[in-house]
């Protein structure tokens, strides 16, 4: 077995061309989802008739059907069935495929953080006068986020490698690139060792920003 | 005068508060005494509707309501009007000694953020803790832990302040530095009802001490009289328990 390593160092820079449309289809799926997986969770932990009952639909169909499924549904069927979405292009899709699918899941991990916080905490925003969402936003969330964050920079990550399902769409993202450089240079071990690679790095960065972050978040409660 | 008429609260079958009645009057220090179980803590927690009672009028403050039946505006207004002091301290955990005692006058009374910080610096200083503003709770001792609790419910300036066994949490080393504190607001006549079992502070500080059993109010009046001459055989038998020294 022999690797082309040459090969592999001229492929990279072109590769990594397509990173920033990588990491910009996960950042704002991202938060899109951050804030739906937070309505969702509020919703879910308030228990608002109907709504409650809608959330948990939504959640169940989308964790309970593989994204692969979903990211088809939106670009391929939904036009069919519905006349403004004939213009929807892939990279929308994808986005809307993964803010859907993640904000599910995400709403879960939200939902456990915001039941976690303690009772007293609560007692005490109500006690200084506080409405629920006062007591939402600057003490029961703040909160739940430090308990919740590594779960949610777990997804982000599955996330970031979850966008080169968008090739499927016709996106020409990282792991598109990499199919269509493979396909002219037949090397394909090596075309996808390297897209491994960026993942990889890109990965890692990320973890190591998590964990300068977890820090920064537990400041409070260092004793 | 703040007018409490009729409390009740009841757990399933269980009736914890048995129709309550009880005046303040501005500037009175009450303090509420009695063995555990016996709807102590709850009758505080009707008084800011942490609690929601079954039946209950209270006056204070120019507002009147049933606590039974208020809507969420009226909740809010009544725990505008009052402050609680929780007997496990409740900081916010992710805010620092001096947020925890300017939130309230940030979000709630909406106070540009120079001048709540400038009065909670006051009040840090006013419970001995200038030097703390930046701890967060996680660093700080119970007892200093409550004195910043105490601070909090101090920003709010309430009608009445409700203090729900302040000391029973703290390791014994603290309890003086908080009674202190409490002993500073009393003399200053900050209105307050106090459940506690510190009977020093009852038979130094309050103008009236209740002793409740069995969600009812069995006996009350001035130190002097009910830690001596208490009237009824439920009480005697419980400051006995309480105060083994004293000849009651």
């Amino acid at each position: 077995m022999s690797l082309d390593f040459d090969y592999m160092l001229v492929l990279a820079p072109i590769l990594l061309g397509y990173l920033p449309l990588t990491l910009q289809m996960a950042t704002i799926a991202m938060a899109l989802a951050l804030v739906l997986a937070s309505l969702l969770a509020i919703v879910r932990v308030l228990r608002t008739p109907v709504l409650y009952q809608a959330t948990g639909l939504f959640i169940s169909f989308f964790r309970g059907t593989p994204l692969l499924v979903q990211l088809f549904l939106f670009y391929y069927g939904l036009p069919q069935v519905l006349s403004f979405m004939t213009r929807i292009d892939g990279v929308t899709a994808a986005v809307m495929g993964l803010t859907l699918h993640f904000s599910a899941y995400m709403a879960e991990s939200i939902r456990a953080a915001i039941v976690g916080v303690d009772r007293s905490q609560t007692d005490a925003a109500l006690s200084i006068g506080m409405t629920q969402a006062q007591m939402m936003r600057r003490i029961v969330l703040p909160q739940a986020v430090r308990v919740a964050l590594p779960t949610l920079v777990n997804y982000f990550i599955d996330m970031i490698k979850s966008t080169s399902l968008a090739f499927t769409l016709g996106v020409t993202e990282m792991m598109g690139a990499t199919q269509k450089e493979a396909a002219s240079s037949f090397l394909y071990f090596e075309a996808f060792l390297t897209v491994a690679v960026i993942y990889w790095v890109v990965v890692e960065t990320l973890s190591f920003v998590q964990r300068r972050l977890e820090r920064w978040l537990g400041r409070a409660y260092r004793r | 005068m703040i007018e409490l008429r009729g409390l009740t609260k009841r757990f399933g079958a269980n009736t914890v508060l048995d129709g309550i009645d009880l005046d303040i009057a501005e500037g009175e220090i009450v303090v509420v005494i009695g063995p555990s179980g016996t709807g102590k803590s709850t009758l505080l927690r009707c008084f800011n509707l942490l609690e929601r009672p079954d039946a209950g009028r209270l006056t204070i403050d120019g507002l009147t309501l049933d606590l039974a039946h208020c809507d969420r505006r009226q909740a809010l207004a009544l725990r505008r009007r009052t402050a609680f002091v929780f007997q496990n301290y409740a900081l916010f955990a992710n805010k620092n000694a001096l947020d925890n005692i300017a939130e309230r006058l940030i979000i709630v009374d909406r106070l540009p953020k120079r001048e709540a910080h400038a009065r909670a610096r006051e009040i840090l200083a006013r419970v001995g803790l200038a030097n703390r503003e930046t701890s967060y709770p996680s660093a700080l001792s119970g007892g200093q832990q409550q004195r910043i609790g105490i601070g909090r419910a101090m920003a709010a300036n309430a009608a009445l302040m409700l203090f729900d066994e302040p000391t029973s949490a703290l390791d014994p080393e603290w309890v003086d530095e908080v009674l202190a504190v409490m002993k500073d607001l009393a003399l200053a006549r900050q209105t307050m009802l106090v459940v506690t079992h510190e009977m020093r502070f009852a038979r130094d500080l309050a103008d009236r001490v209740i002793f409740m059993e069995g969600g009812r109010i069995v006996e009350q009046g001035p130190p002097s009289e009910l830690f001596t001459r208490p009237a009824d055989p439920r009480t005697r038998a419980f400051l006995r328990k309480v105060l083994p020294d004293a000849e009651v």
